[in-house]
């Protein structure tokens, strides 16, 4: 019988290349939904506590329909993120091989929060119509622990990506030992894990009080929408000083111990005291073009003095620097530059808040809102470039080379393309379904709840869930 | 029994549970497949619907549960299965993101024909998804993964045991599912439904068990450390696992014969015995491999700490996520999940 196998490829460059296209995209599709996943379930349960406390009918309300929109993110999120963990794999076969005694330690906790999640997630979202109140917003309070749980095991995981330890190599560079509590307790998991979670709560306020300033924009300026801007803008505008402040930590922590990734990020070629800033910009060998810069900052940012030393690129070995030096930088400051825009946005509605007990008048103010979600997911996408891109050519910082750790395996940039395709029109199916559910409700329409069946879609037809007990679909309120 | 077995039992419990429940909502997916136009389908399709709804996201986990211990406690076994079987893998996960989007967008998209292609996306890849699978597990069991990796990618898959495997796993999926659907028919008070299903139950414990009897040949020709182990230290769950295939069919046949006489409560227990035992009899004849017969347990397993972490969260799992688990498939049962 011939050979049905393609002959073996050498590991090659072109793999590498997209390897980490396919990785990069697959994580920035799922890292969205992630913060849906762990952040939606505490605005949706706080718009929950304010109905039934204050008997507020459009709080629940909002909360009803959070939920059914979560139901699809969360659907979605599940399958994307089961894709990631299959691409450790597939992708990165031999540092899961070499590796995966140490890094898997927090995936194995994180498996724990994530059963509960969607054990939890699902008897909150189909509760509501037959749980009693009290007892169905309980039953969706561990969504919110196990939300932050979650998020606190796999960004310790990517966390020791970036400083590794708690275990020990033998001559052949096996793992012989390990020490889980080092794994999970690495000195990034301080600043990555809060870093990472106040992202999220600031991706799902701001995302979800977008939604609602566009729609006042367009007119609708009922209590509902008022409602529904505020909660999740109060949450995100809460969490954003809170952010920069860890933020800010981070970016002190990452000059300590990952000085090539800094370097990487502020652009800084020679190692020195007295360093520029250079805000924006082109980077080259030989320094920042077309940058705004802000001589002495960047040491002063680092260790509050201006003869602070940070050590620029020149002194790291050719073969350590992180690639992609102007897109690092720009993801950086792109970062930065967002998230001060946020915080802006936040002591505006504050000032407003202070003085009149009301959100700005202006539509300008719902504009900046509108724009806030997108502007929000930006951010996160160029943190996430800043922490991955900065830690390259490392996956396992210092210990092993992503070229080392990449799969032989053919057919990569074919999988690429397919996964384009694929994930494309399932965002824009999950956005398309999203806005027909919210013109549903606009229109007073009930849910479209069962499978395909023409007596749904015909006038005279019968629902089948009619025979079984069921109240009508929609309950009259939706 | 070392720490290293214990968790290639916990790996084999992740297994058991979400060949179970995992498994049962896949072949929901199958028969919403084979339910026929969409006035024919309406009913069953409604039920599959219903049933899967509340839980089948807490079911996945145990895939990702099953991938994690395997990469926590056998990193080189890990590394060794996915740069072998990488074609089949891969598409087994392109069926995971078709069925689970497929499933939620079906709900919720307008017009008959949006809800129809989400629909058929959502059952052809039930249908997929533990094919591949299943072929993943036959070219484990038959011995084609080296321990090294880097196996053939397509012969070590594109084979009669393997291939056979999976149509054991759609077959078993689809067998789980409509004696589960039984029940769900019978307290939702649809008779007829519940006569369906039961037709169906009997025509896929017909296919699984050929296809059981054509692996047994086929084992015998590809894998024979399996064979033999199987047909010895494994009889006793092969023939536990024949038994209870037998009372399902009995079960299956006299309540078809006496109508108006309730299907038994046994119907269920008897149906995942049959599916359980068969996966401890393979773990039992891959013993003490992993990978047989290149790989062995001891020789795959981490450091002990890790191992230790393993046990632990597995530990801390049965205590907090079984009741949970618990409470979903009760709340489930009594209906008071819905949309």
């Amino acid at each position: 019988m011939p050979s049905l196998d393609p002959l073996p490829l050498a590991a090659s460059a072109s793999n590498l290349l997209a390897a980490r296209e396919q990785m990069a995209f697959t994580l920035g599709f799922h890292i969205v939904l992630s913060c849906l996943g762990v952040a939606l379930p505490a605005t949706i349960l706080i718009a929950n506590y304010i109905g039934l406390k204050r008997g507020d009918d459009d709080a629940m309300e909002l909360a009803r329909r959070w939920s059914k929109a979560m139901a699809v993110t969360f659907a979605v999120g599940a399958v994307t993120g089961t894709v990631l963990s299959f691409e450790f794999g597939l992708l990165w076969p031999h540092f899961m091989d070499r590796f995966g005694a140490a890094f898997g330690i927090a995936f194995a906790i994180e498996g724990i929060f994530f059963f509960l999640e969607a054990i939890f997630l699902a008897i909150y979202i189909y509760g509501w119509k037959r749980l009693p109140g009290w007892a169905h917003f309980w039953s969706g309070v561990p969504m919110f622990i196990t939300g932050i749980g979650g998020a606190f095991a796999v960004v310790a995981a990517n966390s020791w990506m970036n400083q590794p330890q708690g275990f020990t190599l033998d001559a052949a560079g096996k793992i012989v030992d390990t020490d889980p509590v080092k794994v999970l307790f690495n000195p990034a998991t301080g600043y990555e894990v809060p870093h990472m979670i106040l992202a999220a709560y600031m991706v799902v306020g701001f995302l979800v009080a977008s939604i609602y300033a566009v729609g006042m924009l367009k007119g609708r300026r009922d209590r509902l929408h008022r409602l529904g801007l505020l909660i999740p803008l109060t949450i995100a505008c809460l969490a954003t000083p809170i952010q920069l402040f860890v933020g800010d930590t981070a970016a002190r922590e990452v000059a300590d111990n990952q000085p090539a990734k800094f370097a990487g990020m502020e652009c800084i070629q020679k190692t020195g005291t007295d360093q520029t800033e250079y805000i924006g910009g082109v980077c080259t060998s030989s320094g920042v073009k077309g940058a705004i810069p802000i001589p002495g900052l960047d040491s002063f940012l680092v260790g509050f003095n201006t003869d602070t030393k940070v050590i620029g690129l020149a002194d790291i070995p050719a073969d350590e620097r992180p690639p992609a030096n102007t897109l690092l930088h720009l993801a950086f400051d792109g970062m930065v530059g967002i998230g001060s825009a946020l915080l802006l946005l936040g002591a505006w509605l504050a000032f407003a808040w202070w003085r009149r007990r009301d959100i700005p008048r202006t539509p300008w103010f719902l504009c900046a809102v509108a724009v806030s979600g997108a502007g929000a997911i930006l951010a996160l996408w160029a943190g996430w470039i800043v922490t991955e891109v900065g830690r390259q050519p490392w996956i396992v910082q210092s210990y092993m080379r992503t070229s080392e750790a990449v799969t032989n395996a053919g057919g990569i940039w074919f999988a690429f393309a397919l996964t384009l395709g694929l994930y494309a029109a399932i965002g824009t199916i999950a956005i398309l379904v999203l806005r027909g559910m919210s013109r549903r409700w606009r229109e007073g329409t009930p849910d479209l709840d069962g499978p395909y069946a023409p007596s749904l879609h015909g006038p005279t037809g019968r629902n089948p869930r009619d025979s079984r007990g069921f109240r009508p679909v929609g309950g009259g309120s939706e | 029994m070392t720490r290293a077995d214990l968790c290639a039992g916990i790996l084999w419990a992740g297994a058991t549970a979400y060949a179970l429940f995992g498994g049962a909502d896949f072949g929901g997916g199958f028969w919403d497949l084979v339910a026929g136009g969409a006035e024919r389908g309406e009913r069953p399709r409604a039920l599959i619907q219903r049933s899967l709804t509340p839980v089948w996201e807490a079911n996945h986990v145990w895939l990702i549960f099953i991938l994690v211990v395997l990469w926590t406690a056998f990193p080189p076994a890990f590394s060794a299965v996915m740069t072998t079987l990488y074609v089949p893998i891969a598409l087994a996960a392109v069926g995971i993101v078709l069925r689970g989007s497929g499933f939620a967008f079906r709900k919720s998209i307008e017009g008959l024909s949006g809800r129809r292609a989400a629909g058929a996306t959502f059952a052809i890849s039930s249908l997929l998804t533990p094919f591949f699978m299943g072929t993943v597990v036959g070219a484990i069991a038959a011995g084609n993964v080296p321990a090294d990796g880097n196996g053939a990618p397509f012969s070590s898959w594109l084979q009669p045991l393997p291939l056979l495997t999976g149509a054991m796993f759609v077959a078993s999926g689809a067998y789980l599912s409509a004696v589960f659907l039984i029940g769900d028919a019978r307290r939702a008070g649809e008779e007829e439904l519940e006569r369906y299903f039961a037709r169906r139950a009997l025509a896929a414990a017909a296919l699984a068990g050929t296809a059981a009897a054509f692996g047994l040949v086929e084992l015998h020709a590809e894998a024979r450390y399996i064979f033999d182990r199987l047909t010895h230290e494994g009889l006793p769950l092969v023939i536990l696992s024949a038994l209870c295939g037998i009372g399902v069919l009995v079960a299956l046949v006299s309540s078809a014969r006496h109508p108006a006489a309730k299907s038994p409560r046994l119907l269920r227990p008897l149906a995942a015995g049959a599916v359980i035992a068969v996966i401890w009899g393979w773990g039992v004849a891959q013993f003490p491999y992993l990978l047989p017969t290149s790989l062995k347990i001891s020789e795959a397993a981490a450091p002990p700490d890790t191992l230790a972490t393993v046990i632990v969260v597995f530990i801390v799992a049965a205590i907090l996520v079984l009741p949970a688990l618990g409470l979903l498939y009760w709340l489930s049962q009594k209906e008071l999940l819905g949309e």
